[in-house]
């Protein structure tokens, strides 16, 4: 499945031409983007949470040479799956 | 941002969208990613990331409360793998 999918659904069920359809599913996961590159989390009842997390700095090795290297510290965005969705996933009512 | 605040923003932002049909989009979006996984699809979505499906192998494990063994059969979990774009902005 990918974004045209997605838009497919808004405009069979809401009545607003392919054009509109496209153009709110790309603003909600604009508004998405804009709300974790500003740090903040994200909560999707029913579906699950995207937190940005902090990692610190720390020491690596590149697995190619062997030599060792600094990792800077960094900024990731993960996902944390909400109950219910792990149960949709399972296959069981929840 | 929960759900409902992100319903209000769309809502917000788009000027012709009332609050019902923002929040039917968002059930929509959302609820099509969790159907297309439930049904073993990949989601992909450009710029943002994609989920996938993993498997959990079966394991042994330990009530930590009894110490009781218990075995946890195999499972499936979604996984989220964070898009180029999205990625380089939430480091910047």
């Amino acid at each position: 499945m990918t974004k045209a999918d997605l838009i497919e659904n808004v405009y069979m069920t809401t009545g607003f031409s392919k054009k509109e359809s496209a153009a709110i599913v790309e603003m909600v996961f604009d508004l998405m983007k804009d709300t974790l590159e500003a740090g903040e989390k994200i909560k999707i009842a029913g579906f699950g949470n995207f937190v940005v997390k902090e990692k610190a700095a720390r020491r690596g090795r590149n697995p190619q040479t062997g030599s060792e290297i600094e990792i800077s510290a960094r900024k990731i965005l993960s996902f944390k799956p909400s109950q219910v969705l792990k149960a949709a996933i399972n296959g069981q009512q929840d | 941002m929960t759900k409902s605040e992100l319903i209000e923003r769309l809502s917000d932002e788009h000027g012709l969208l009332n609050k019902k049909d923002a929040e039917s989009i968002i059930n929509l979006i959302f609820d099509g990613i969790g159907d297309a996984l439930a049904t073993g699809n990949r989601v992909e979505i450009r710029g943002f990331g994609s989920f996938t499906i993993r498997e959990r192998d079966a394991r042994e494990a330990r009530n930590p409360k009894s110490g009781e063994l218990v075995s946890i059969p195999s499972r499936k979990t979604p996984f989220f793998k964070t898009g180029k774009e999205l990625r380089e902005r939430v480091d910047g």
